[in-house]
């Protein structure tokens, strides 16, 4: 069986002797469209909506309305939405890229050999690594801000008891495995969906791999959706709601 | 055993175990989400993303299997 699947990018060019992987390249591509994209839906935006601006007013509500459901009030919400909903976004958008049809058989003459010209951005694990740092030190920031710097450190070296020092160092644990889980869960979904459609389309070309396609839609929905909503539970439970602090309708 | 063999059975057995766990989670999950939905259907909306949220949580382990499992033989 010679597939060639490699868990490192494959490298196009060199820039002076800066590498430019596969994978970098389409997330560049991905953030110019998502920027001019964006510039453009601004422009274009008015008091009475057209068509289009009513999708798009009704999909951001109700996403927005999802965050203030999980963060409890407005102010909270508005604070957390715009970092998770463009998280979610850009991994949506580049996991849809990997469904255009015909794509991954471009490939490009390069110094190291053939390499393919596409490759889907999030099964390179440096992008989610510095996404998954960026959520993880966000959330470190909001538990820094909201209970002080002694009381941060006070939450992880606790000496009132034996078991309070050990359920603290636990803590610590637990928010170093953070990086961990967050960042294998969406590299390890994405990165498997495509090492499973290279397999079945060498196993039997054309219709093995179309159930598994459709699975790897399912995961591409879903898997950006669960990373952003982690990040939003990390940080909701890195600042509890105050004494008091309801929800005002 | 040379080491490509070992390398093979080594993933085969990383998968093989680390799915078991995940699968029984999530079958689980799957059958109460059902369940509640079963009993208040107006609640789907709610349920629904909450289960795939919880879903894709109770996978990590097997997708940690799997990692390890990819890294073994591509890596």
């Amino acid at each position: 069986m010679n597939l060639d699947i490699s868990l490192a990018p494959e490298i196009l060019f060199y820039l002076g002797s800066w590498p430019i992987s596969n994978a970098f390249f389409w997330s560049w591509l991905v953030f110019a469209f998502l920027m001019i994209g964006a510039f453009f839906v601004k422009k274009s935006l008015r008091m009475r909506p057209g068509k289009f601006q009513n999708v798009l007013e009704m999909l951001l509500g109700g996403a927005y309305d999802f965050v203030e459901s999980m963060m409890g009030t407005k102010k909270r919400a508005m604070r957390v939405f715009p970092l998770v909903f463009t998280m979610f976004f850009f991994i949506f958008f580049c996991n849809l890229l990997t469904f255009i049809p015909g794509q991954s058989a471009v490939t490009i003459q390069t110094a190291g050999g053939v390499v393919p010209l596409f490759r889907a951005v999030i099964a390179d694990y440096s992008i989610v690594f510095v996404m998954t740092m960026l959520s993880v030190i966000v959330t470190q920031v909001v538990a820094i801000a909201v209970s002080g710097p002694l009381g941060y450190i006070g939450k992880f070296f606790n000496f009132t008891s034996p078991l309070n020092f050990f359920l603290g160092l636990m803590d610590l644990v637990g928010e170093l495995a953070k990086v961990m889980s967050l960042s294998f869960r969406l590299f390890g979904n994405i990165f498997a969906g495509e090492v499973l459609g290279a397999v079945m389309l060498f196993l039997f070309p054309f219709f093995l791999p179309l159930p598994f396609a459709f699975l790897g839609l399912l995961t591409a929905v879903v898997q950006p959706f669960v990373f952003a909503v982690l990040t939003l539970v990390f940080i909701s439970m890195a600042a509890p709601l105050a004494e008091g602090e309801t929800e005002k309708v | 055993m040379d080491m490509e063999a070992a390398k093979y059975i080594g993933a085969g057995i990383a998968i093989g175990l680390g799915a078991i766990g995940p699968a029984l989670g999530e079958g689980n999950i799957a059958a109460k989400a059902m369940e509640a939905i079963g009993r208040n259907p107006e609640a789907n909306g709610k349920i629904a993303p909450l289960m795939f949220v919880s879903m894709a949580i109770t996978e990590s382990t097997g997708i940690y299997a799997l990692v390890v499992a990819l890294i073994m033989l591509f890596a």
